[in-house]
C-alpha cells in the first residue's frame, strides 16, 4: 500500500461521512415535528457535512493536482454565518409560531419586530403604544 | 478487500446520491411546510447541499474551477435567508 492508496481510503472516509451528516440533516428537518426541533437539525449537520466534504476536496487537490487550502474560505464563512441565519430563524419561529409565544422582552414595551397582534399570534396582548 | 481506487470510487457515488437524496428530502419539507420558518430553514438546507454537490462536482471532475461557483452559493444563500427573515420579521428589508 503506497501513500495514494492510503490518501484515497482517507478522501473516501471523509466523502462517506460528509454524505451521511448532510443526509442527517435533511432526514432530521423532514422528520421532527416542531419548529423548534426542526431547526437544530440541519444547522448543526450541514456544517459538519459540508466541512467534512471540503477537507476531501483539499486533500484530493493536494494528493491529484496543485493543492489548494481556498476551501477553508468557504468552511469559515459557513461556520460564521450558520449560526446568525439560525438566530433569523428562530425569531422568524417564535413570532409566527404555534409553539409559545414569544418572551417578555427584556428591556422595552416590545420587541423589535412586527406588532404581534398584526399576524395574530393566539395568546398575546396587544403592547401598550408609548 | 476492495481495491482503493474501487472504494474512492464507490464513495463518490455514495456521496452524490446521500446529497441528492437530501436535497430531495429538504425540497419536500418546503413544499409541505406547515409555517415560512420552515419553508426558510428548507431554502437554506437546500443552499448548504447545493455547496455540497457542487464541491462533489468538483471532486469527480479533478477540477478547481467550481470554487467560486460554492463561494458565491454560500454568500448569496446567508444574504437571502438573511432577507427573507427579516422581511417576515419587520414588513421591509432595508429600512
Amino acid at each position: 500500500m503506497n501513500v495514494t492508496d492510503l490518501v484515497e481510503i482517507i478522501i473516501a472516509v471523509a466523502l462517506v461521512i460528509g454524505a451521511l451528516f448532510t443526509l442527517v440533516g435533511s432526514i432530521g428537518l423532514l422528520k421532527l415535528d416542531t419548529a423548534m426541533k426542526r431547526l437544530h437539525a440541519p444547522t448543526k449537520a450541514a456544517t459538519l457535512g459540508i466541512g467534512s466534504l471540503l477537507v476531501a476536496s483539499m486533500l484530493h487537490s493536494f494528493a491529484f493536482g496543485s493543492g489548494s487550502l481556498k476551501e477553508i474560505l468557504i468552511m469559515v464563512f459557513l461556520f460564521v454565518t450558520a449560526p446568525i441565519s439560525a438566530n433569523f430563524i428562530a425569531k422568524v419561529a417564535i413570532h409566527r409560531g404555534q409553539d409559545m409565544p414569544p418572551p417578555e422582552p427584556p428591556k422595552d414595551q416590545n420587541w423589535a419586530t412586527l406588532n404581534p397582534t398584526d399576524e395574530t399570534v393566539p395568546g398575546i396582548e396587544a403592547p401598550a403604544k408609548t | 478487500m476492495i481495491a482503493p481506487d474501487r472504494l474512492y470510487d464507490l464513495a463518490l457515488v455514495f456521496a452524490f446520491a446521500a446529497l441528492s437524496l437530501a436535497q430531495i428530502l429538504a425540497m419536500i419539507r418546503l413544499v409541505i411546510g406547515p409555517d415560512v420558518a420552515d419553508r426558510i430553514l428548507a431554502l437554506d438546507t437546500m443552499v448548504v447541499d447545493a455547496i455540497g454537490l457542487i464541491v462533489l462536482l468538483g471532486i469527480a471532475q479533478g477540477t478547481e474551477i467550481y470554487f467560486e461557483a460554492a463561494l458565491i452559493f454560500a454568500m448569496l444563500g446567508f444574504v437571502s435567508t438573511v432577507a427573507y427573515a427579516r422581511f417576515i420579521l419587520r414588513g421591509d428589508i432595508i429600512e
